[in-house]
């Protein structure tokens, strides 16, 4: 059973018809074309699905759509968007932080996270605050360093990407 | 002639030539196809709900699940047009099992649904009845007399069987002044990459197949599906975009035939199938469970003087690379070491465990594990300083290796292990043991290491680059050969890039398609970027000269040599005349702008009869070598193991690019911690213990220090600009670097891996107890 759901998706409103209880990464994926995101394990473990909801940071295979209506959904499509994550997206890149590529987009949702709240944060910070996110390939030393490489950029607070009042 | 951009350089940091779509969300790999009215194909795999890993199939019953609203088809080993059976050397694995299951992952139907909601409610209303056989779960047991048979027609349950013998063999121990041995045990390890098995398949009105998968090997896929369910090779087309992670696990068909089996059903239409983490874990491949008892002995003045070793692999219900793995491990079992007196022993066992395969440093991993924590026990036993020990024995070029080989190419271990001996972690390593904190023990572990590559002897290792120059002016390179994550693709960018004078912006690389590129082997065995990039040379070498070539036409230059390629031209410095490519490109015909490369590597033809009983993979000839040193603190009240930090010296040749280098250096060192810390994808009766990421936990950002690589190049003169694959050869150091740690803070040594807190604190407990009662 379908049922219309509104959300804010990137800065732009949205209207889909879709069974509430859908997963939010199925719809975000193959409904609405947003494969930014990705699943890695459906169960909360490996952090490739998150994205924001709001202010907090949320995995999509944890969700549902209902869960969406109302909210402001902030995905890796709009981190560009906002100063601190188009220089978050271009440390990832400069600092080799990416190899096959599939755990980096959540891993961005969660740097951007802290960096959101704390500018500056060290390496063992970093380390905690991307604990939740799996990677395979890099070992994460170079994925510290592309967090550190972005927080040394003009770092500050920061309002949600897609610049809408929290 | 200044330039505003320059050229991609090879051996200069370049940044990766996906490192921006992938960090935007933006590459598309296979998981991200859905097709407009894309179907979804799932298998039924029975085993695991029924608790059976060895059973005769009574019934499927298929009536309730095919009656389901959105259920367009469940088909079985029936419906199957082929041979239905598939496997990289050995062909022993069905597409769907027909007659009996022999692990707990064999599928036994496919089911083909609108939606995936649907498949998956249809995957548990197929009802199939199995009527459990005798099962062996160990190679023990599936060795001795009168077990029951995995594959009727494979005597003793033995894949693969084989010997090495130099001078004068396992006797030669007898001569020794100092012998020590070990029984070792590595578990099962999981791939781990984040991107489940996954493709997409559609029939095209042609009745032409084209398969879009996560794979290593879509040149090798359209073999195995065109084998297995009979479909002329030239009706496949396979693509294989980037992969969301590999290391070996997506060498092989995963999803790959049964996709092509349900396309070949759907009138049409687009199908999709993406395994659950929880299918990876059961029915993905994985690294081999291995048993290895060994004898080491060394003369007086630490020479090494002989070694003796079998191993024993599990490769589960089917063959796999299984006979391919066990003897890498035996090429390897002697270590990158001097000894002049070998005798190594080999077997690869089936059993109804689940299919272990190919997994990065495949089969070495395992015997390093026995090689170097023997090693440590001998220094000790000599009263030799384990580093010295190490130097002292470390192989040369002209040296014979522990297969017979004779060293004709780039060995680094010398210059590694010298790389160790003088970072401040092993000098200053005294002190920092003194200062560990109470209730916790430090100490300092070592590894060398060394892993093969390309395919060895008696198998063709080839690629076929293909590069054009576009119509307008750029270079496209036509990569044939997986990029799994590693970046070759990005390797192959800036080697063309510094060849054609080009920058990053004019460079681009096109994904592996059966349908534009050509066969040039798989992604794997550390001889991705060395293979494919020397057949790249030889192409970009003669686009070259047809460019400058075609110029001098355009410019009236009759003098080659005086024409020069720059980023987005060509040239002629004396007149200050030019061309630029995209007009270059305008004057020339479609086929002439391409240009083929092709390269063979080099392989052993004598090995003075040092191997025997060994089909095709053994031996090789290049090697990257690394030295390892780990430091590690232990906990007394708990037993768990913290790697603090750990440096990694690596012999890969000349180094293409320092940063992809490193990135190769830290993953292996991070799946290698894991190995030795942490992961085992256990079984109980064949069942798969593990079902998530929660139950098979791997190493996070908190659980690994600052790895730290440094790069001991050597010349190897067969490598593109000089360079050895590096891919496999950090995965082995840990386990072994983080064993002799442990006993360097605690004097207790494990022999089974993974080195848990339970087993740490069990062999604290035991020494503890030993000393209260020698001290009684």
């Amino acid at each position: 059973m379908s049922t219309d759901i509104e959300f804010e998706l990137n800065g732009k409103p949205v209207r889909i018809a879709t069974p509430e209880t859908r997963r939010a990464i199925d719809l975000l994926r193959e409904d609405l074309h947003l494969t930014g995101s990705k699943e890695g394990c459906g169960a909360g473990e490996c952090g490739a699905c998150a994205v924001l909801i709001g202010d907090e940071i949320r995995l999509a295979c944890l969700m549902l759509a209902g869960q969406l209506a109302g909210r402001r959904v902030t995905t890796i499509e709009g981190l560009p968007h906002s100063a601190l994550g188009a220089r978050l997206l271009r440390a990832f890149a400069e600092a080799g932080a990416v190899q096959c590529g599939y755990c980096i987009p959540g891993m961005e949702m969660a740097a951007f996270d802290l960096l959101r709240r704390e500018p500056d944060p060290s390496r063992e910070r970093i380390r905690e605050a991307l604990s939740g996110n799996l990677c395979r390939c890099t070992g994460y030393v170079k994925i510290v360093d592309a967090v550190r490489l972005a927080a040394a950029g003009d770092a500050g607070p920061e309002s949600p990407p897609d610049g809408a009042a929290a | 002639m200044a330039d505003a951009v320059s050229a991609l350089a090879v051996g200069w940091p370049e940044t990766r030539a996906d490192a921006r779509a992938k960090a935007e969300g933006r590459e598309p790999y296979a998981a991200d196809l859905y097709p407009e009215g894309v179907l979804w194909a799932g298998a039924v795999r029975p085993g695991a709900r029924l608790g059976i890993a060895h059973g005769r199939i009574q019934r499927i019953g298929t009536a309730a699940a095919e009656a389901l609203p959105g259920v367009l088809k469940v088909l079985t080993a029936k419906d199957v047009p082929g041979t239905n059976r598939q496997g990289i050397v050995h062909k022993d694995m069905p597409v769907l099992a027909d007659g009996k299951i022999r692990y707990v992952g064999d599928p036994v139907a496919l089911v083909i649904a609108t939606s995936r909601e649907e498949l998956e409610e249809a995957i548990r209303l197929v009802e199939v009845d199995i009527e459990p056989l005798p099962a062996v779960y160990d190679p023990d047991t599936a060795l001795a007399d009168g077990a029951p048979k995995v594959h009727e027609e494979r005597a003793g349950n033995i894949l693969a069987a084989a010997g090495i013998r130099v001078g004068g063999g396992a006797d030669a121990l007898a001569q020794c002044d100092a012998v020590v041995e070990g029984v070792f045990e590595t578990p099962v390890q999981a791939h781990g990459f984040l991107e489940t098995e996954n493709g997409v398949a559609c029939r095209e009105a042609d009745g032409s197949l084209t398969i879009t998968a996560s794979t290593q090997a879509p040149f090798r896929d359209r073999l195995e599906i065109g084998h297995a369910l009979g479909v002329p090779f030239e009706h496949i087309r396979v693509i294989a975009p980037c992969l969301g992670g590999g290391f070996g696990g997506k060498d092989g068909a995963t999803v790959q035939c049964l996709l092509a089996l349900a396309a070949l059903n759907t009138g049409g239409r687009p199908v999709k199938m993406q395994w659950s983490r929880e299918e990876n874990l059961l029915a993905g491949y994985r690294r081999h469970a291995c048993r290895i008892e060994y004898r080491l002995g060394a003369m007086r003045d630490g020479r090494l003087h002989a070694v003796h070793c079998r191993l024993v692999y599990d490769t589960g219900a089917y063959a796999h690379l299984g006979g391919e793995v066990m003897a890498l491990g035996m090429e390897h079992a002697g270590g990158p070491y001097r000894i002049p007196h070998v005798r190594i022993e080999g077997k690869c066992v089936y059993t109804n465990n689940p299919v272990a395969g190919a997994m990065r440093a495949f089969g070495v991993a395992q015997a390093t594990f026995a090689f170097e924590s023997m090693m440590d026990v001998l220094a000790a036993k000599l009263g030799a300083d384990p580093l010295e020990l190490r130097r002292q024995n470390a192989l040369r070029p002209g040296d014979t290796n522990c297969a017979g080989v004779v060293l004709e190419n780039s060995v680094g271990i010398g210059g590694c292990l010298e790389l160790i001996a003088g970072h401040p972690h092993w000098t200053g390593r005294a002190a920092w043991k003194a200062a560990a904190p109470p209730g916790k023990r430090r100490g300092v572990g070592l590894a060398s290491v060394f892993n093969a590559a390309g395919y060895g002897a008696n198998v063709r290792d080839a690629a076929i680059a293909k590069v054009e120059l576009t119509a307008d002016g750029r270079i496209l390179v036509y990569n044939a050969v997986a990029d799994m994550g590693q970046g070759n693709a990005s390797a192959f960018v800036q080697m063309a890039g510094h060849i054609l004078a080009q920058d990053a912006s004019r460079v681009e690389v096109r994904q592996p398609d059966t349908a534009a590129a050509y066969p040039s082997g798989s992604s794997s065995a550390s001889r991705t970027t060395f293979t494919f990039g020397n057949a790249l040379i030889a192409a970009c070498t003669q686009l070259k000269a047809r460019l400058i070539n075609r110029a001098g036409l355009l410019l009236f230059v009759d003098d080659d040599t005086a024409l020069e390629l720059v980023p987005g031209k060509v040239v002629h410095a004396p007149s200050r005349r030019e061309t630029a490519l995209a007009q270059l490109a305008s004057f020339m015909r479609p086929e002439e702008r391409c240009c083929l490369g092709e390269f063979v590597a080099p392989l052993c033809r004598d090995t003075a009869g040092a191997g025997n009983g060994f089909f095709v993979g053994f031996p090789h000839v290049i090697f990257s070598y690394g030295a390892h040193l780990a430091r590690v603190e232990a906990d007394l009240a708990t037993g768990a193991i913290t790697a603090v930090d750990y440096v990694a010296a690596t012999d890969g040749g000349r180094v293409i690019n320092p940063v992809m280098f490193e990135q190769q250096v830290h993953g292996g060192v991070a799946q290698g911690l894991g190995y030795a810390l942490m992961e085992d994808l256990a079984t109980r009766q064949g069942q798969v213990l593990a079902t998530d990421f929660a139950s098979y936990p791997m190493p996070g950002a908190l659980d690994l220090p600052d790895i730290v690589s440094l790069a001991c190049e050597s010349e190897e003169r067969t490598g593109p600009f000089g360079m050895k694959g590096i891919g496999e050869v950090a995965m082995n150091g840990p386990l072994p670097a983080v064993a002799n740690a442990l006993a360097d803070a605690c004097g207790v040594r494990l022999w089974r891996a993974p080195l848990t807190p339970e087993r740490v604190w069990q062999a604290l407990d035991q020494a503890a107890g030993q000393a209260r009662e020698s001290a009684a």
